[in-house]
C-alpha cells in the first residue's frame, strides 16, 4: 500500500465515540465552569473509563497499544473541545514509562491504569527545587522530570492549585523534594527526547483541532452576521482570510498526520517532522483564532463569546515548551546537526 | 492512513534523475535563461521517446500507464532542477482538454504528436482588459460558412515563438451572457494573419502578444460545442488541480544551505556561520513539506473520484505563497551579494535566490491568481457566498 489519507475503520469508530461523548459531556458551559483549575474530574474519569488511557500502554501492561496516529486523532478532539483533562500529559508519560521500563515506571503505569490517577511530564528544567510549570500539575499525583540524564519522579506531595494563567490550563509548580529516580543513562535522556517529540505531535493535533473549531464559528458568523445590508461572508477581505486559514489547517493537520505516522519508523525522520508539525500547527491555530476574533468585532473581545477560549488554548498550549521562535533552530538542529538536539 | 510513496516510486525517482543527468546539461539550463524559452525541442523529443510527456496515459496512446503519484513523482524531479517542462505542460493541458472535448479527427491529429513531443500548444486565454475574469474575452469568432474568422487579440501567450497551436477563446455570440457566447478553437501558428510580438518579463521568461487578424480556421479547429467554451475551460482547470511549487521551495532551500554554510566536514550535515540564519531556512523545509503533502492529497482524491474543488486551489495558493514570502526572506541571508544577478551557470548560489525573487511573483498571478484560488476555497471549501457579480 502507498499514500493514502483513509483513516481506519477502526479510527473511525474512535473517533466517533470520542466526538459523542464530548458533544454530550464537554459543552462550552462545562468547560467555563473548569477555569480554575483547567481539570474536570468526572470527564477525566469518563475518558479514562472510554479508554483513552489504556490506548497509549501495550498490550504487555493489560492497554490497547495504539498508535501515535490513533492518538493524534482523538487529540484534534479535545482540542475542538477544548478538553479540560490531562489526556495529552498523561499519555506522553505513559509512552515514557513504558519506554524506560523497570520496577518504578510499572507501580506508576498501573496507578495510572487501575486508579486514574494522572501522572505527567514536565517540560521545563528544574530551578532550585522547583519543576516549574508542569502541564497537568496542579492534578497530576506524580511528575516526571528530567535531570541529567536521570528521570525522576516527584514525591508524595499534595496536588496544588493551578497557576492563573492565559490558557486556564491546568498548570502548576511542583517541588522536587522527595523525588526518586525512575531510571538513568543515555538510553533515558534518548527515550525523553522521543517524548518531547511526541508532545510536540500531540500538541500538532490539539492545535488543529482548536484550529478548526474557530474557523468554523468564523464560517458560521460570517454567513449569519449583516452589515450594510449583506451577511458579511460576502466581503473578500474577510472571505479571503478564512480561505487563508482553512488552507494553512488543512496543510498542518496533514503534516501533523504524518509526524505522528512516522513514529513507527525512523526516530531522526519522525523527530523532524514533529518540530514542523508543531511550528506549522501551533501557528496556524493562533493566526486562526486571531482572525476569527477580530472577524466577530466587538463581540470576539466579550467573555460571553467562545472564540476568546479558542484563541487562549492556541496560543497557550504553544508556551509550554518554551519560547516557541526557538522552534525553527530547534527543527535546523535535527535537520543538519545529524543528532536529536532539543 | 499512510504516508510511505512505496519501493516503486523511489526506483522511478532514480530513473529520473539518471535521465536529467544525462539530458538536462549545464548548456540546457544556460540556453533555457539566456532565450527565457521553459521549453527546448530535443529535449522534448527526448522525454516523448521516454514515455514522460503523458505519462499517465496508456501505453496505446503513448503513455506509460502511470498511476497518478508517479506522475506526480516525475514532475516533482523535473522541477526540482528547474528543467524546461513549462510548455510541455501547457501543451498537456491543452492535450487532456482535447482528449477529453475533441472530435475522433482532431484527437488523432494531434495526441500522437503530443505524446511524442513534437509539438507544442499554448493557451490563448487573457487578454488585454481581461486575466482573471476570462470570461469577458473580446477576441471575437464569426462563422462564414465551414470557416470562422477570428479577431483580436491575447496577452501572456507564452511559448508560443515555438507553439505550434493556439488554444484560444473567442467570442461566438454577441447577444447571449457572456459565459454562453464563448467558444474554444485550437489555431494554427501558421495561419495566415497571426502575428507575434515578444513580451520580456520579470522573471526573464519571454511571453507574448499574439494578434489574430482576420483568421481564418475550419470548423473542424472547434473544441466542444459552440458557445461551449465554458464547460471546456471548466474542465481544463481541474487538470490543473495538483499544481505545486514544493519542489521550486525544495530549490530556495538547496541554495540557502549554500549561501548561509558549508556542509560538514562529516557526514551530511550543514556547519553555519550565522547561527540565526539555520532556523529561518529551516522554517521554510517545514513549508515545502505542508506544499508537497496538500499536493499529496489533491492528487489522491481525485484518484477516489472525491472533489478536488477546494483542494486543488489549496495546493496552488499555500505553494506560491510561501514561495514568494520565503524567497524574500532567503534572498535577505546572502546580505549584499543577494543583489548581484545570477551567473551562467550558477545553480546553487545567491543568484538562484534572486532569481528566485524575481520569478516567483508570478506563480502567485499565473494559472489562477492568489484571489481567484481563495474565492474558490471560500465558496466551494467553507460555503461561503459568491463575492463575485455576473
Amino acid at each position: 500500500m502507498t499514500f493514502d489519507l483513509a483513516r481506519s475503520p477502526e479510527q473511525e469508530q474512535l473517533c466517533d465515540s470520542v466526538r459523542s461523548l464530548l458533544t454530550r459531556e464537554c459543552t462550552p458551559e462545562r468547560v467555563r465552569r473548569s477555569h480554575d483549575s483547567g481539570y474536570d474530574g468526572a470527564l477525566w474519569r469518563q475518558l479514562h473509563e472510554l479508554g483513552l488511557i489504556e490506548m497509549s500502554l501495550p498490550s504487555e501492561e493489560e492497554g490497547t497499544g495504539a498508535t501515535l496516529l490513533d492518538l493524534a486523532l482523538v487529540c484534534e478532539l479535545l482540542g475542538e473541545f477544548l478538553v479540560p483533562a490531562p489526556v495529552i500529559e498523561t499519555a506522553v508519560a505513559v509512552r515514557l514509562l513504558t519506554r524506560v521500563g523497570g520496577t518504578v515506571a510499572q507501580q506508576l503505569l498501573a496507578a495510572v491504569r487501575d486508579d486514574a490517577d494522572p501522572v505527567v511530564m514536565a517540560l521545563q528544567p528544574t530551578h532550585q527545587g522547583t519543576v516549574p510549570m508542569v502541564p497537568g500539575g496542579a492534578v497530576a499525583t506524580k511528575v516526571l522530570f528530567l535531570e541529567g540524564d536521570a528521570l525522576h519522579v516527584t514525591g508524595d506531595e499534595p496536588t496544588g492549585t493551578a497557576i492563573a494563567n492565559l490558557g486556564h490550563l491546568c498548570v502548576a509548580d511542583r517541588s522536587t523534594a522527595g523525588s526518586t529516580v525512575v531510571a538513568a543513562g543515555p538510553d533515558v535522556a534518548h527515550a525523553v527526547d522521543i517524548a518531547i517529540s511526541e508532545w510536540k505531535t500531540l500538541v500538532a493535533a490539539l492545535e488543529c483541532g482548536v484550529g478548526r473549531r474557530a474557523l468554523q464559528l468564523g464560517v458560521s458568523y460570517a454567513k449569519e452576521r449583516q452589515a450594510f445590508g449583506v451577511p458579511i461572508a460576502t466581503f473578500q477581505t474577510l472571505a479571503h482570510r478564512l480561505a487563508d486559514q482553512a488552507t494553512v489547517l488543512d496543510g498542518a493537520q496533514l503534516l501533523t498526520w504524518e509526524a505522528a505516522w512516522s513514529h513507527d519508523g525512523d526516530v531522526q525522520r519522525s523527530a523532524q517532522l514533529s518540530s514542523m508539525a508543531y511550528l506549522i500547527a501551533v501557528d496556524a491555530a493562533r493566526t486562526t483564532a486571531e482572525d476569527v476574533l477580530h472577524l466577530f468585532g466587538g463581540y470576539g473581545f466579550m467573555l460571553e463569546y467562545d472564540i476568546q477560549l479558542h484563541f487562549r488554548w492556541a496560543k497557550a498550549w504553544g508556551l509550554l515548551l518554551g519560547d516557541f521562535t526557538h522552534e525553527s533552530d530547534v527543527l535546523a538542529g535535527l535537520l543538519w546537526e545529524g543528532s536529536a538536539a532539543t | 492512513v499512510n504516508f510511505d510513496l512505496g519501493e516503486e516510486t523511489d526506483l522511478l525517482r532514480k530513473e529520473v534523475r539518471d535521465f536529467i543527468a544525462q539530458h538536462v546539461t549545464p548548456e540546457l539550463l544556460e540556453r533555457v535563461h539566456r532565450t527565457g524559452t521553459w521549453h527546448d525541442k530535443e529535449f522534448a523529443l527526448a522525454l516523448g521517446r521516454r514515455g514522460w510527456v503523458a505519462p499517465g496515459w496508456s501505453v496505446e496512446e503513448g503513455g506509460e500507464g502511470r498511476s497518478w503519484l508517479e506522475q506526480l513523482v516525475i514532475r516533482e524531479e523535473f522541477d526540482r532542477v528547474d528543467a524546461p517542462v513549462s510548455g510541455m505542460s501547457v501543451t498537456m493541458l491543452v492535450a487532456n482538454t482535447i482528449r477529453k472535448w475533441g472530435t475522433p479527427a482532431i484527437k488523432a491529429e494531434i495526441l500522437p504528436k503530443v505524446v511524442r513531443g513534437e509539438i507544442v500548444m499554448v493557451l490563448g486565454y487573457s487578454e488585454a482588459d481581461s486575466g482573471s475574469d476570462v470570461a469577458a474575452a473580446r477576441t471575437s469568432a464569426e462563422r462564414r460558412g465551414e470557416e470562422w474568422v477570428i479577431n483580436g487579440e491575447k496577452m501572456f501567450t507564452t511559448h508560443a515563438q515555438v507553439a505550434d497551436y493556439v488554444f484560444l477563446l473567442a467570442r461566438t455570440s454577441a447577444e447571449a451572457p457572456k459565459r454562453k457566447s464563448l467558444t474554444m478553437f485550437l489555431v494554427p501558428m501558421t495561419a495566415p494573419g497571426v502575428d507575434l510580438a515578444p513580451v520580456r518579463t520579470l522573471g526573464g521568461e519571454r511571453t507574448n502578444i499574439t494578434t489574430f487578424t482576420d483568421v481564418a480556421v475550419p470548423d473542424s479547429q472547434r473544441v466542444g460545442d459552440i458557445d461551449g467554451a465554458w464547460a471546456v475551460l471548466g474542465s481544463a482547470l481541474e487538470f490543473e488541480r495538483a499544481s505545486t511549487w514544493a519542489p521550486a521551495l525544495d530549490r530556495l532551500v538547496d541554495a540557502a544551505l549554500h549561501v548561509s554554510g558549508t556542509p560538514a566536514a562529516d557526514g551530511d550535515g550543514w556547519d553555519f556561520t550565522d547561527p540565526t540564519s539555520r532556523g529561518r531556512i529551516a522554517h521554510v523545509v517545514a513549508e515545502a513539506e505542508v506544499s508537497r503533502l496538500l499536493a499529496l492529497r489533491a492528487g489522491w482524491l481525485a484518484s477516489q473520484g472525491l472533489s478536488t474543488l477546494a483542494e486543488g486551489p489549496m495546493a496552488k495558493l499555500y505553494s506560491t505563497e510561501a514561495l514568494t514570502r520565503c524567497s524574500a526572506d532567503l534572498l535577505d541571508l546572502a546580505g549584499a551579494d543577494g543583489l548581484r544577478a545570477a551567473e551562467p551557470g550558477d545553480h546553487t548560489g545567491a543568484g538562484i535566490l534572486e532569481h528566485a525573487y524575481r520569478h516567483s511573483q508570478v506563480t502567485t498571478i499565473y494559472g489562477g491568481t492568489s484571489e481567484i484560488q481563495r474565492s474558490i476555497i471560500a465558496e466551494r471549501g467553507l460555503g461561503l457566498p459568491r463575492s463575485r457579480t455576473a
